[in-house]
C-alpha cells in the first residue's frame, strides 16, 4: 500500500500528570484497515482514543493522525464515545442528535442550510438503516438502535477515520454481530479506517485486519491469528497468558486481567 | 378584565412576569436536558444569603442575589459534569448559605417583610425601573442562550462527543450556569427563591413529555410558563391569596395531569420491549 498510514505512533507514551498509563508504543494503522483495540479494563484503551482525538496530549513521543498532529474537532474523524447509553428520560429525537454531528459545534441556531443538513441526516440514517426510529426519543430506543444512531452521527461528516469506543458493550450477541457487520460493510464501501475498542474479540474476528493489544503499560500490534496466541501474548507481556478456544471456535484470553492497577481507562 | 390593568402595579407585574416567563421557559429546557434541576434550585437558595446580606449592607437585594447566584453558578459550572458528587457538594453549600441568610435576617431588625418577599416573591411590588432592568436582563439571557444554542444542545446530549467535536464543554457549562444565575435572579422577583422550580423546571419538564423536538419543547415550555404566570396573576388579583401560590399550583397541577395522561402509551411500549426493566 502506497498510501500513508492513518495513524502512526513513534515512541508514544500516554499518561495523566506523572502517572504513566502506557509507554513505548510504536505502531502504524494502515489506511482503510479495520483494527480492534483489545485489552483489560483500565489498561488505557480509551486513553489511546483521547490521544487520537487530540483531547489529551502525548506524555512523550509522536502521534500522527491522517498525516497531521491530532487536533480537537477534526472533521475527518468520526467518533462514537464510550458508555453512550442515553438516559431513558433524554427527550430528543434521534434525527436531531444526528444533525448535531453536522453543525452541533457551531455557535447560534441553524438559520441557513436547513435542507442540506436534513438531506445529510437522511442519507446517513439510511446508510445505517436507522430511518425507521429516527423520529422517536433517543432515550427510549434499544441499545442496538442507539448504536446505529451514534454511528449515523459519526458517519455524517464523511470522515476518513472512525473511532468507536466500546460500541458493543451494551449489546446482546445478535446485535453485536449486526453492528460489527454494519461497521465493516460501511467501512469497506467508503474505504474508512476503523479503530474499534472492544472487550471481546469474538464478534470482531471475521471482520478485523489487525489487533492492537493494550495491557500492562504496553501496546502490541499484529494480525489476529499471530498475536492472539498463548506464546505471543505471554512473550509480549512477560507473564503467563493463555489463549483458549472453545468448541465453537470462540477465543478466550486468560491471564491479562490480573495485576491491573489503573483505576480508569 | 378591564380593572385588571387599571392598576399600575398589575401592569408592571404582567410586563415583568411575561419577560421572566419567556426566559425561564427557554432556559428551563436546557436545565432539564442537562439534568441540572437541583443546581438551578440551589442557585436560588444560595442567592438568598446574597439578597439578605445586601439588605444588611443597605444595598439593593437584587445585587446581592445576582452576585451570589453568579458566583455559585460559575463554581458549579466549573466543577464539570460529575453529577453525583456535585449534588452532595451543592447541597452542603446550599445548607450553609441558607444558614448565612438566617444570620443576615437577624442582623437586620424589622426585616421580616423583605425576607418574606425574597423567599416567596413580590411580583405585585415591581417598579417601572424593575421592569426595565428585568427586560434588559431578559434580553441579555435570551441572546446568550440563542448564541450558545447548538453547542449547548450538543454538550447537553453527549458531552464527550461534543468535546471531541471541538465544543469547549467546560467553558460552555460555566457560561450556561452564569446565564441560569441571571435567569434565577430575575425569576426570584416573581416566585421567590423557594419556589423557583415552578417557573424554571416545571414548564420544561412538562414540555419534554409532549415532544422530543428541541425547538418545539422550548416553545411549549415558554407557552406554559407564560400561561402559569398570566393565569396566576389574574386569579390572584380576584382573590386574597398570594400570586406565588397560584403560579406554583397551576404548574404542579399541569405536571401531575400530564404525567398521568401522556406517558401511558410510551410506558406500555417500554414494558413490551424490555420485560426486565
Amino acid at each position: 500500500m502506497t498510501e500513508q498510514p492513518a495513524i502512526v505512533a513513534r515512541d508514544l507514551a500516554a499518561g495523566y500528570g506523572s502517572r504513566a498509563i502506557w509507554t513505548q508504543a510504536n505502531f502504524a494503522i494502515e489506511a482503510g484497515s479495520f483494527t480492534a483495540v483489545l485489552g483489560p479494563n483500565g489498561s488505557g484503551k480509551s486513553t489511546l482514543v483521547r490521544l487520537v482525538l487530540g483531547l489529551l496530549p502525548p506524555a512523550s513521543g509522536v502521534i500522527e493522525v491522517l498525516g497531521e498532529a491530532p487536533r480537537r474537532g477534526n472533521p475527518r474523524i468520526g467518533y462514537v464515545p464510550q458508555g453512550s447509553n442515553f438516559d431513558p428520560e433524554l427527550s430528543i429525537r434521534g434525527r436531531d442528535f444526528v444533525a448535531l454531528g453536522v453543525d452541533g459545534h457551531k455557535w447560534g441556531v441553524r438559520l441557513t442550510g436547513r435542507a442540506q443538513v436534513e438531506n445529510a441526516v437522511d442519507s446517513s440514517l439510511t446508510s445505517v438503516d436507522a430511518g425507521g426510529y429516527a423520529d422517536r426519543p433517543l432515550g427510549r430506543l434499544s441499545g442496538g438502535e442507539q448504536q446505529r444512531l451514534l454511528l449515523a452521527q459519526a458517519l455524517i461528516g464523511r470522515p476518513q477515520l472512525l473511532l468507536l469506543d466500546e460500541p458493543l458493550s451494551h449489546l446482546d450477541v445478535r446485535n453485536q454481530q449486526a453492528i460489527v457487520q454494519l461497521i465493516s460493510a460501511v467501512a469497506r464501501e467508503r474505504q474508512l479506517t476503523v479503530l474499534l475498542i472492544a472487550h471481546d474479540v469474538n464478534p470482531l474476528l471475521p471482520h478485523i485486519d489487525h489487533v492492537l493489544y493494550v495491557a500492562h503499560g504496553k501496546l502490541a500490534m499484529g494480525e489476529p491469528a499471530e498475536i492472539i496466541t498463548s506464546a505471543s501474548l505471554s512473550r509480549i507481556y512477560s507473564s503467563p497468558v493463555e489463549v483458549l478456544r472453545d468448541s465453537r471456535g470462540r477465543v478466550f484470553v486468560v491471564g491479562l486481567e490480573e495485576e491491573v492497577s489503573h483505576p480508569h481507562g | 378584565m378591564g380593572d385588571l390593568f387599571h392598576y399600575e402595579f398589575m401592569v408592571h407585574a404582567f410586563e415583568a412576569g411575561t419577560v421572566i416567563a419567556i426566559v425561564a421557559g427557554a432556559i428551563g429546557y436546557f436545565v432539564v436536558l442537562r439534568g441540572t434541576a437541583f443546581a438551578a434550585h440551589a442557585l436560588s437558595h444560595i442567592g438568598f444569603a446574597g439578597a439578605t446580606g445586601a439588605v444588611v449592607l443597605s444595598l439593593n437585594p437584587i445585587i446581592g442575589l445576582l452576585a451570589f447566584t453568579l458566583g455559585a453558578g460559575v463554581t458549579i459550572g466549573a466543577l464539570g459534569s460529575r453529577l453525583r458528587e456535585r449534588d452532595v457538594t451543592i447541597g452542603i453549600v446550599l445548607a450553609w448559605t441558607l444558614g448565612l441568610g438566617v444570620l443576615f435576617i437577624s442582623l437586620y431588625r424589622g426585616y421580616a417583610t423583605a425576607a418574606y418577599a425574597i423567599l416567596f416573591g413580590e411580583i405585585l411590588g415591581i417598579s417601572t425601573t424593575d421592569v426595565t432592568v428585568t427586560l434588559v436582563a431578559g434580553l441579555i439571557t435570551l441572546a446568550a442562550t440563542i448564541a450558545l444554542y447548538r453547542p449547548l444542545l450538543f454538550s447537553s446530549v453527549d458531552e464527550d462527543l461534543a468535546a471531541a467535536k471541538g465544543v469547549p464543554v467546560t467553558a460552555l457549562s460555566i457560561a450556561f450556569m452564569a446565564i441560569l444565575a441571571v435567569a434565577v435572579t430575575e425569576a426570584v422577583q416573581v416566585v421567590g427563591v423557594l419556589l423557583i422550580f415552578a417557573l424554571i423546571v416545571t414548564p420544561a419538564a412538562i414540555a419534554v413529555r409532549f415532544t422530543c423536538r428541541p425547538g418545539v419543547a422550548i416553545a411549549i415550555g415558554i407557552a406554559l410558563a407564560l400561561a402559569f404566570t398570566w393565569l396566576g396573576l389574574t386569579i390572584a388579583f380576584y382573590s386574597p391569596h398570594p400570586v406565588s401560590f397560584f403560579i406554583t399550583s397551576l404548574a404542579f397541577a399541569t405536571y401531575v395531569l400530564v404525567r398521568l395522561a401522556v406517558p401511558f402509551r410510551a410506558r406500555i411500549r417500554r414494558i413490551a420491549i424490555s420485560p426486565t426493566a
